[in-house]
């Protein structure tokens, strides 16, 4: 198991960029009237045969070579699960694939969310060539963050340029706090 | 909320600045494993951690990025270094500490920071 769920993100994105996905979609919604935070990560890469989707949960299939066991589905479903939450994949090859996870917000064994500021900006500035788009929304206060927008403005200057790095993450920081308010998740 | 106007005035600041960095072929590579396996002993604070060190010190014919399993997990989180015409250097369990000697060390100096290397950890 994984400490945050932040981390658990970060984890599955990671499985979007091996896919070779040009735009990773992250949505985070916590809805505490209905107790639920859910997790949306969805991509446009090389997707999954129906075969890879029911053995992707399975904790001994993995397709890479570096070795024979792959934990991350089954660590980020067991957390969704343990909480009363639910875990699905929907994939289609050469569209993309879509991984959906609810938590029981207020459960005592739903992992904190974590630094997912840290996991966002660490996915934007290390992944030059991939667009993402976040949304964050707690009880129908959001924000969103789009680089496709970022790259729009900034045109030939890259993301990871010292002071564009430093907004990104500024604009991560006070954009949730500004959402959560005085709650922590 | 932070505005997008930040950022407009950024790149006015910036435009005069540009080819600065240039990705030439002479960009040292730097690879955090960032995988099941290196997430899972602490491979993000260390990315962080090299980015940030690799910005402040302005050290722009640098590249930090990630990649997935490199096949080592009991040696996570794993740092690989990448310069043209050299040896890949292998740096194991790390920690943001010694990313930072690293930093200082092998990227600024040019000194391989061996007792963190896969050659000595492995002995």
């Amino acid at each position: 198991m994984l400490p945050e769920l932040s981390l658990n993100v970060l984890d599955i994105a990671n499985n979007s960029i091996r896919a070779n996905a040009t735009q990773i979609e992250i949505a985070i919604s916590i809805h505490s009237d209905a107790d639920i935070l859910s997790i949306i990560i969805s991509d446009n890469g090389c997707g999954m045969t129906e075969d890879q989707i029911s053995h992707a949960q399975d904790p001994f299939y993995t397709t890479r070579t570096t070795r024979d066991v792959g934990l991350g589905i089954p660590f980020y479903k067991q957390a969704a699960l343990n909480t009363g939450g639910s875990f699905s994949i929907a994939s289609k090859t050469d569209i993309g694939t879509t991984v959906t996870a609810t938590f029981g917000l207020s459960h005592i064994d739903r992992m904190p969310l974590g630094d997912i500021n840290s996991t966002i900006h660490t996915l934007i500035i290390s992944n030059k060539h991939i667009d993402f788009l976040y949304t964050y929304e707690f009880d129908g206060r959001k924000f969103h963050l789009d680089t496709r927008e970022f790259r729009e403005i900034l045109g030939d200057i890259p993301l990871d340029l010292p002071e564009v790095s430093n907004y990104i993450k500024e604009y991560l920081e006070e954009n949730q706090r500004e959402v959560d308010g005085d709650y922590r998740f | 909320m932070k505005s997008l106007e930040e950022l407009r005035a950024i790149r006015e600041r910036m435009q005069s600045q540009i080819g600065l960095r240039n990705e030439n072929s002479d960009q040292i590579r730097v690879v955090v494993g960032m995988a099941t396996c290196g997430i899972a002993s602490g491979a993000r604070p260390i990315l962080t951690t090299l980015s940030d060190a690799v910005q402040s010190k302005g050290l722009s014919n640098i590249a930090v990025t990630q990649t997935g399993c490199i096949g080592l997990c009991q040696y996570e989180p794993i740092v690989e270094i990448l310069e043209p015409g050299k040896d890949k250097v292998t740096y194991v369990k790390m920690t943001p500490e010694k990313a930072l000697e690293v930093v200082d060390q092998h990227l600024v100096r040019g000194q391989i920071v061996k007792e963190y290397t896969i050659a000595e950890v492995n002995g």
